[in-house]
């Protein structure tokens, strides 16, 4: 089934947190690189993209793991990707074999995930795209506004090189997420747009910004409104947010996109806000009772997790909207 | 159904639907239209152009236009860094961005700057199909709307036929061949100038009124944009006429379906507000209703042009009763006649306690209503505290002699001072005078007042307030010390804090804990009113200072459960990546002289053409940039006034020799090791260690942390180089001005004349820098900079102060100081805090190497304090103390 007909049918359900299950193996420099990269320059403890290559069946693992929870959808793990995040590591050259095998271990969890093609061809796998680690139209230097330490065209290469590696894994969607800045967004759309054009092939757009606070605006500032009509252009299968704020927090700025977009709504909060450790302790419970809410509210036709979720999270909320009818996408539209 | 209405954003979203009103588009940071505007870019100074943006923002323009069209300019590098700038600027980048340029790359350059959805103007068929097809295919790609132009290979259209016919062949071509989104089209058909005599131009104006109602009719959700002032370009100069013509234009047009136009919004009137008769005339001229419209407006034109205003003196209010006129003084800040108008209310009403308690205090509660609503501004305030203190002291003669009297009421008695170890007291005595002037009884204790000495005096004259300033950081200790003898002497009194480096969250989460009564951060004089009688009011208090306090305790969570997001590095990892400058390739330059050079008398006039006037406008609470703020819409009267009152005064003290401006300079060799600078004299007689220290908070990779030392050629290079040192101060002679100001209860001059040393100090440490520059280090003899370029710091080199961002301890001011004797040469000393009296002092170092640039350490780790403190043989707690806000952890 296309996926748009799932979306019109129920509320669709996205994965958990990477990071937070790969924590949980408690890996070491050496696990990190692994064999490949055991002389490498830099210190690679911390890269889990990395993990893609050294220890592919951690990660296929995790998919598995939520798979079995419920996700219909799946995230490469490539949110850092780009020759641009990359840098940290000395991993620049790396960046196309990472997406590509990202992808493929994406589509083998769900090839072993169960016997029946129907069920495996109801799930999808999401090509990860972060926002990078640089910020076009904010500058670094306090003391010198008009300085980007990264331009349009330098986010372009560096998105194509990441969408290549993605699209030859087999990736079924492309998600562009985490925006804190909405130029960042733009040059990947427009990769993703010429990436489309050269090759003749073309798969859904997924857009999700991040609110970093309560003022209700992006890192860059802007309003949820002003950043659908910022990235409106992709005209994308869905658009949302995620991360930053916990689930209770996000429920304005959800409502106001959802009011506004003419396309399917996501939302995959945070486990809560960090506490003072920087860890995120919201229940699956509680979260899932938050999202349920908004889906009875009908602002949202996928849900799901970002930092600090768990696969409990993600089935307590698969658990929590199944019987909810998905947002209409008439609503929001004049 | 989808939606057909044009959405835009720039932070903030735009919609422009079938009701929306007209939109404005700025059309003044457009190079080919606005004179001032090229003046500014083709001079390079970027800053002021932004303000350009910002006022057309704040007059209402709700689109800006950018366009950066000029043979002499890289017009494709200043639309870039002019985006880029404006981006930084959230009262700016609010709106959408219209690029605006004839050129592609141009067009294409920008469109990689912008964040939000903008509208491209323009592009069009001129070049034929293809290129207009790939061209509109990127600008979808970009994410932005476009502005199309009849125009096509054939020319411009000039008639309604031709007008509608591009149109409708641009927008078909969009809309069938690649899907471009209807409402994204804007069609702009040509607003051209009439009345320019030529008969062929005469219908411009109705053709293009009835080509936008049929492009609104037959293109369904397309919109239609114009350039407005082409119209009127035959009348430039008149600008009633243009007005006129512009408003009555855009009626029209507006009325046949034209969505937005680029104006300037300054120079649209109301429609029925123009007069009857010209209206008429122009009228005919815009639908061409009479063959000798042209010559009726032209004559008509001419006329309006050479009437001029003339404006007489306004003494009406001098015919007012005694009680008006006391009133109209202090709201308009007169001392001519009060001292008359004083003695005649006093023979009127009888007791001298009934004027002050009667028509003085109504006037004084008038200035605090119009300062409270935004309707007066603080150098008014300050001129009308003047005019009651000369009032007062008018009458207190007479209030002696009637002794069955007592004084008169006040509201309140709040005592003020500066802490110990700080001289600074600009903001706090503006702080005395507003409150003053809502009927406060004010005991100002000065500058460097200690704890005992306040907290005594507190308890003596039973004050209900305190409020305590400072300017540089160790004040902040200072007074965090004073919350906590508060605490100790069982103080109730609420305690208010303000001065440039204290801060709400500073007073929330250091000095608020610390006593038990109400402690409330001021941000500046306007807000202390406000707080001063909502503590003071019986039943407001309560409720106010638990509010202060929830939001301080949140403040204190907020920071406490914050402060780990942050990441730091080590101090070996920061120094491993310190700024690499190319040692080997680099020959440092050898100063004039080696040692000190003092200069006893420095002229003022010099260094009165150096001064930065925006800081001073800051002081007043004026917001603006120099010299902007001059002709700004809503505080430009009053800033005038006040520079007119700043430069006579100057004019006073350069003459007659009021201040004196001493200074000193010094060249020592130096090298660098880590993040200590080495010094010694010649002979190696002299010789020291200045420590600095480096930035620790992460960066991303290959950005370095930076540290002051960086700048000097390391030990290991074998290289000699050299630091320069200075301590320059304009406050010499100052008390003497303040106390003949303070005899003549002038507060209004009294702060003038600080705030202007201030500013003279400011000046003179430029002055005295590029003179080191071009001579006597000499490093850059050829340097030939504008005063705006030397505000934006475009110079080599750099001459950081201890205490600021780049080395934040105070404490090298002692080193400093004993190097260059200052004491002595420039008649400058230090506090026990490091604090410099005169007030108007600036000292700090001169690097000399091209790439050295200013720079905030910033927070620093536990682990670069405990070696600090090694390096400078302090214990850790007494760096710390020194470096509290600097600290990344909290102690």
């Amino acid at each position: 089934m296309e996926i748009k007909e799932t979306l019109e049918q129920r509320i669709m359900i996205l994965d958990g947190a990477m990071g937070t299950m790969i924590q949980r193996y408690k890996l070491n420099e050496a696990d990190y690189g692994g064999p490949q990269f055991k002389n490498h320059p830099a210190s690679l403890k911390g890269c889990n993209d990395l993990l893609c290559l050294t220890q592919p069946q951690i990660i296929r693992e995790i998919h598995e793991q939520y798979l079995s929870a419920g996700a219909d959808i799946i995230e490469t793990n490539t949110f850092n990707a780009t020759a641009i995040s990359m840098a940290d590591y000395k991993l620049e050259e790396y960046v196309y074999e990472i997406n590509r095998a990202a992808a493929t271990i994406a589509r083998q969890a769900i090839e072993n995930f169960d016997p029946q093609t129907e069920i495996r061809q109801s799930k999808f796998v999401a090509g990860a795209m972060g926002p990078t680690n640089k910020t076009a139209s904010i500058s670094p230097d306090v003391n010198d506004p008009g300085f980007r330490a990264v331009t349009f065209d330098e986010l372009v290469v560096a998105y194509t090189e990441q969408i290549r590696g993605l699209m030859d894994g087999g990736v079924n969607l492309l998600l562009v997420e985490t925006i804190f800045d909405t130029l960042n967004a733009k040059a990947a759309i427009f990769a993703i747009k010429e990436y489309f054009e050269k090759t003749g092939k073309e798969i859904p757009i997924m857009i999700s910004g991040t609110i970093t606070d309560q003022s209700g605006r992006t890192l860059s500032g802007q309003t949820p409104e002003a950043f659908w009509n910022s990235v409106a252009h992709a005209e994308p299968l869905s658009a949302g947010l995620n991360c930053a704020l916990g689930a209770e927090l996000m429920r304005p700025y959800i409502e106001e996109l959802s009011g506004v977009a003419d396309c399917f709504i996501s939302c995959y909060p945070n486990a809560g806000l960090p506490n003072q450790f920087g860890e995120y302790d919201e229940s699956p419970e509680h979260m899932a009772s938050v999202i349920r809410e908004f889906a009875k509210a009908g602002f949202v036709n996928i849900v799901g997790g970002c930092c600090g979720t768990t696969p409990d999270h993600i089935r307590a909320m698969a658990d929590a909207v199944k019987n909810i009818s998905p947002r209409k996408l008439e609503v929001g539209v004049e | 159904m989808k939606n057909h209405n044009l959405h835009l954003s720039g932070l903030e979203p735009l919609k422009i639907f079938p009701g929306s009103n007209f939109i404005n588009i700025g059309e003044r940071t457009n190079i080919t239209g606005s004179k001032e505007f090229a003046r500014l870019i083709l001079s390079g100074n970027f800053e002021e152009a932004v303000n350009v943006a910002r006022q057309q923002v704040e007059n209402g323009a709700q689109i800006i236009d950018v366009n950066m069209d000029e043979g002499m300019l890289d017009g494709k590098q200043a639309m870039v860094k002019f985006l880029n700038l404006i981006a930084s600027e959230p009262d700016i980048s609010k709106v959408p961005v219209m690029i605006d340029s004839s050129k592609w790359e141009i067009i294409e350059a920008g469109l990689k700057c912008i964040q939000g959805k903008g509208i491209v103007n323009s592009i069009s068929l001129k070049e034929g199909e293809q290129k207009f097809l790939e061209q509109a295919k990127k600008i979808r790609r970009y994410g932005a709307a476009a502005v199309v132009m009849c125009f096509d290979e054939k020319g411009q259209a000039d008639t309604f036929e031709r007008r509608i016919e591009i149109a409708k062949h641009s927008y078909d071509l969009l809309t069938r061949k690649i899907h471009f989104p209807r409402q994204d089209i804007i069609i702009d058909p040509n607003i051209l100038a009439i009345a320019t005599g030529i008969e062929e131009h005469a219908n411009y104006a109705t053709d293009f009124i009835r080509a936008t109602k049929w492009i609104k009719e037959n293109l369904p959700y397309a919109k239609v944009s114009g350039g407005v002032s082409n119209l009127s370009f035959s009348f430039r100069g008149n600008t009633p006429v243009r007005e006129a013509m512009h408003t009555a234009f855009l009626y029209h047009a507006i009325q046949a379906g034209m969505d937005m136009g680029i104006v300037n919004a300054g120079m649209i009137g109301v429609y029925d507000e123009i007069p009857k008769d010209l209206l008429e005339l122009i009228e005919d001229v815009l639908f061409n209703r009479r063959s000798d419209a042209t010559e009726r407006l032209v004559a008509f034109a001419e006329n309006v042009k050479s009437k001029s205003k003339n404006q007489k003196p306004d003494d009406e209010w001098r015919k007012l009763k005694v009680e008006e006129r006391l009133k109209h003084a202090l709201v308009k800040g007169i001392t001519e006649f009060i001292e008359a108008d004083t003695e005649e209310a006093r023979v009127k009403l009888q007791r001298p306690i009934a004027v002050i308690e009667g028509p003085l205090m109504d006037g004084m509660n008038a200035v605090g209503d119009l300062f409270g609503s935004g309707k007066m501004f603080l150098p008014q305030v300050v001129k009308s505290a003047r005019v009651m203190k000369k009032a007062v002291a008018y009458l207190t003669p007479f209030l002696a002699a009637d002794q069955s009297q007592s004084g008169p009421k006040n509201a309140g008695r709040v005592l003020l001072a500066t802490v110990k170890g700080d001289v600074h007291d600009i903001g706090k005595n503006i702080v005395g005078v507003v409150l003053g002037c809502n009927n406060y009884e004010v005991i100002d204790l000065g500058v460097m007042v200690a704890a005992e000495k306040i907290l005594e005096t507190a308890n003596k004259d039973s004050a209900d307030i305190i409020g305590l300033s400072g300017l540089i950081t160790p004040s902040l200790d200072e007074m965090v010390h004073v919350a906590k003898e508060m605490e100790r002497l069982g103080f109730k009194t609420p305690l208010l804090i303000g001065g440039a480096t204290t801060s709400r969250i500073h007073t929330a989460v250091k000095i608020a804990p610390n006593y038990g009564a109400p402690v409330i951060h001021v941000l500046d004089a306007s807000r202390s009113v406000a707080v001063v009688s909502s503590l003071l009011n019986r039943e407001q208090k309560e409720n106010f200072s638990s509010k202060i306090k929830a939001e301080y305790d949140d403040l204190r969570e907020q920071h406490l459960g914050r402060k780990r997001d942050k990441n730091y590095v080590s101090i070996e990892f920061a120094r491993q990546n310190k700024f690499q400058i190319d040692w080997k390739n680099y020959s440092p330059p050898v100063p004039s002289f080696l040692g000190n050079k003092v200069f006893d008398d420095f002229p003022l006039e010099e260094i009165r053409k150096r001064i930065d006037w925006t800081p001073f406008f800051q002081t007043w609470e004026l917001a603006g940039k120099y010299p902007a703020i001059l002709s700004d819409p809503v505080v430009g009267n009053e800033a005038q006034k006040l520079f007119s009152d700043a430069n006579k005064l100057l004019d006073e003290v350069v003459s007659r020799k009021h201040l004196r401006a001493k200074g000193v300079i010094g060249f020592y060799e130096a090298t660098a090791v880590n993040d200590d600078v080495e010094w010694k004299n010649e002979t190696g007689s002299q010789h020291g260690t200045f420590r600095f220290l480096r930035q620790q908070s992460r960066k991303g990779a290959g950005q370095p942390y930076l540290c002051l030392a960086d700048f000097v050629a390391p030990k290991s290079s074998s290289l000699k180089d050299y630091i320069g040192l200075f301590a320059v101060t304009a406050g010499i002679g100052i008390e003497k001005l303040i106390e003949r100001f303070e005899r003549d209860h002038d507060d209004y001059n009294s702060i003038l004349i600080k705030a202007i040393a201030d500013r003279l100090a400011e000046a003179f440490a430029e002055t005295m820098h590029e003179l080191v520059r071009k001579k006597y280090w000499g490093y850059a003899w050829d340097e030939n900079l504008s005063s705006e370029q030397l505000i934006r710091e475009e110079y080599a080199g750099i001459r950081p102060a201890p205490g600021y961002p780049a080395c934040p301890d105070h404490t090298e001011k002692r080193n400093l100081f004993e190097m260059l004797g200052a004491e002595d040469t420039a008649g400058i000393q230090l506090t026990e805090n490091f604090a410099m009296y005169p007030a108007a002092s600036v000292s700090g170092f001169y690097f000399s190497h091209p790439k050295s640039k200013y720079f905030g350490v910033g927070k620093i780790e536990k682990d670069q304090v405990a070696d600090y403190a090694g390096r400078k043989g302090i214990a850790v707690e007494e760096a710390e103390k020194w470096l509290s806000p600097n600290l990344a952890y909290g102690i």
